[in-house]
């Protein structure tokens, strides 16, 4: 999976009708280190995750492995809200903090 | 698969049902000389593997397969803790010079 912070939301009425009632959520993509990379995906949320969360994301068919998404056209879901990580023992990220 | 390095962990209280109970672990992805290849990303850890161990992993859909619940949105898993790995004829694994 890949690390990622919700940005923001897409609204589109007019769309596939297997997505409808899916919240479609717009992630930045980030590094191991925290840092934005300048690379973005759209995907649906299945965790309740809202604006400025941290959150992980799987893509390809594995997106299509839950109940939101299977059977549907999508291959971006967000699976996790992230609370925290380490890299090697040093703590890189903390919701709380 | 992929042979890779642990590089951390990570914490997700609030995640997807069923993947309650598996370990979220960063991982290096690792060429066949050991280097570093690729970004790092973010695995499911079947077996019980730390930071720091030189394993194999599995990424796009089956990485669901080696979780307790398959039916899980899950494209990278760790399915193997490797001692060594010989490549070219060299050791890049536990007996490679420099590699801990």
């Amino acid at each position: 999976m890949l690390i990622g912070k919700v940005v923001g939301s897409v609204v589109a009425t007019q769309k596939d009708e297997k997505l409808e009632g899916r919240k479609l959520l717009v992630v930045q993509v980030h590094n191991q280190q925290n840092k934005p990379l300048d690379q973005y995906v759209v995907a649906v949320d299945s965790v309740q995750a809202g604006p400025g969360d941290m959150i992980l994301y799987a893509t390809g068919s594995s997106a299509r492995q839950t109940t939101v998404t299977e059977g549907r056209p999508c291959d971006a879901v967000v699976m996790a809200v992230v609370d925290s990580w380490d890299l090697g023992g040093a703590n890189v990220y903390e919701k709380w903090s | 698969m992929y042979l890779a390095r642990v590089t951390g962990r990570l914490v997700a209280t609030q995640r997807y049902t069923g993947l309650d109970g598996v370990a979220l672990q960063w991982i290096q992805p690792l060429d066949e000389d050991g280097k570093s290849m690729g970004d790092q990303m973010v695995a499911c850890a079947a077996i019980s593997s730390g930071p720091g161990d030189l394993v194999m992993f599995v990424d796009g859909r089956e990485a669901a397969m080696a979780c307790p619940v398959t039916f899980v949105p899950v494209d990278a898993a760790i399915v193997g803790f490797v001692e060594q790995a010989i490549s070219k004829g060299v050791p890049i694994g536990r007996g490679a010079a420099g590699v801990s």
